[in-house]
């Protein structure tokens, strides 16, 4: 089995237009959570997200293009124009046969379906641009990334609501491990910040009003964010031959499935992901100095993560630092555990640890170390990311420093 | 009436072609102009959205259209039946 590396990094989301942006904001505590701009927001009673304020695609697309791109694959071309920049990679001849792209996404091109339903149901108009099927195709990001970076190999998009991202990395990690692929282009993206997708949240009654704080006894719910996060993934010894700037290595991955609720979160499930991936990446529970939570604010999920940490690490959990990012960049759905793993590589690199903001009062249900409010600097060699999905399926991604 | 189709679907080509309408002959094919598939489609969806009309056209098969584009001479032609048919 071949070992698999970070060569690059790229991002766009409500903290940052670019990686060192992201992680300033994240190393300051800062908060990408506000109140959004869209049309009939004044229906909703969910006004606050972590939305890209002030993104113009045109200064990054060209006007033809931009018709073929909905909001999603605009991030997702955005961060991975910033990780293949960061890597040097250029994909021609047998290396391009031999890189692919995977992405997590939930809701695809749902800016593109909101809009256009609302032009034929509600503005009554009968005909629709002819480029609606190729923008909101869930794959469209993929597809696109692929067609402008030269990417001939292996390519698909998974669809796994909450651990989409997660899920992707991990395919994109078996097939670097395997040998079936020798660099590949993956993470997540995802932009459901309109009227029909946060109607649609609102009807769960699962979020916030007033804001994201996970682990913590005041938490009411989540908030979504937007955005995408994309790294390039790369066979050990191609990028070690070639003198890459490694970031980390995927050390392991494993995936498990609730078979219990379509909603509700089970420790069983999570605990067995958890465990899985540390087998997997051959790693103790001693080695975690850092968990990227799934915290997302709800009263289930923080409760429920919280105990199966607590099982799988034992006396250790109360030495690791646990983190939920969602409480800055607000929860991406199925572009979140691309943009948490922003945080592990940081806290692995360079000792950032990322805080869980907005934390106000401690919940004996979450006796953790969630790095309250505030960053801490304290050098990790190995990471977990948890997702936990809405249908029970989880994927955990452990990393190590190299 | 018919100077205004003509000059109106130019335009539209033009934008599509990413071309100046000085450039833009009548006997012009749709490969002369450097328009793609997609290309054409958007055109015509543009052109349907001006003049609020339907214009026949298969995608799918655009030979087998009744709709004629050999040229862009012969696409305002067909535009202008179609203007004209609307707005009797």
């Amino acid at each position: 089995m071949n070992r698999v590396v970070i060569t690059g990094q790229g991002t766009i989301n409500a903290l940052g237009f670019n990686v060192a942006s992201t992680l300033k904001s994240m190393e300051n505590g800062q908060s990408g959570i506000s109140i959004m701009d869209f049309p009939n927001i004044d229906r909703l009673n969910v006004k606050i997200g972590g939305q890209i304020k002030d993104f113009d695609p045109q200064l990054y697309f060209e006007r033809q293009k931009i018709t073929f791109y909905d909001r999603f694959t605009q991030f997702a071309l955005i961060a991975a124009k910033e990780a293949i920049l960061q890597s040097g990679l250029v994909f021609e001849g047998e290396l391009s046969q031999y890189s692919g792209v995977v992405f997590g996404t939930a809701g695809g091109g749902l800016q593109t379906q909101d809009e256009n339903y609302r032009a034929v149901y509600e503005d009554g108009k009968n005909r629709v641009h002819p480029f609606v099927v190729p923008r909101l195709m869930n794959n469209a990001a993929v597809s696109h990334v692929s067609m402008s970076n030269n990417l001939k190999g292996p390519s698909f998009t998974v669809s796994t609501a909450c651990a989409s991202s997660n899920h992707a990395m991990g395919q994109a990690f078996h097939l670097v491990r395997s040998g079936a692929a020798k660099v590949m282009i993956t993470g997540g993206s995802e932009s459901m910040l309109c009227f029909g997708g946060i109607k649609a949240w609102e009807g769960l009654r699962v979020m916030s009003q007033d804001g994201c704080r996970p682990f913590c006894a005041s938490r009411n719910g989540m908030v979504q964010g937007e955005g995408a996060a994309v790294f390039v993934f790369e066979e050990f010894e191609h990028a070690q031959t070639r003198g890459a700037n490694i970031l980390a290595e995927i050390s392991g991955f494993a995936m498990s499935s609730d078979a219990g609720d379509i909603v509700m979160p089970s420790v069983g499930g999570a605990r067995r992901a958890i465990l899985a991936a540390l087998q997997d990446a051959k790693l103790n529970p001693e080695d975690i100095g850092y968990i990227n939570a799934h915290g997302t604010g709800t009263t289930a999920n923080d409760k429920t993560e919280t105990l199966a940490i607590k099982q799988v690490f034992q006396n250790h959990s109360k030495k690791i630092m646990v983190s939920s990012t969602k409480s800055m960049h607000g929860h991406l759905i199925g572009g979140t555990g691309a943009v948490e793993l922003l945080a592990c590589i940081a806290a692995l690199k360079d000792g950032m640890i990322a805080p869980t903001i907005g934390y106000q009062e401690y919940d004996p249900n979450c006796d953790l170390d969630v790095v309250p409010n505030e960053a801490r600097q304290q050098k990790v060699n190995a990471v977990i990311s948890n997702a936990f999905a809405f249908g029970g399926l989880n994927a955990v991604i452990a990393l190590s420093s190299i | 009436m018919s100077i205004s189709v003509q000059d109106k679907v130019l335009s539209i080509i033009a934008e599509q072609a990413m071309l100046d309408i000085s450039d833009i002959s009548l006997n012009m094919s749709v490969e002369d102009l450097g328009l793609d598939s997609l290309g054409l489609v958007e055109a015509i969806f543009s052109i349907e959205e001006f003049f609020s009309i339907n214009v026949p056209f298969n995608a799918n098969d655009p030979s087998a259209s009744e709709f004629d584009i050999s040229s862009v001479g012969a696409i305002i032609t067909a535009i202008e039946k179609l203007v004209l048919k609307e707005c009797n």
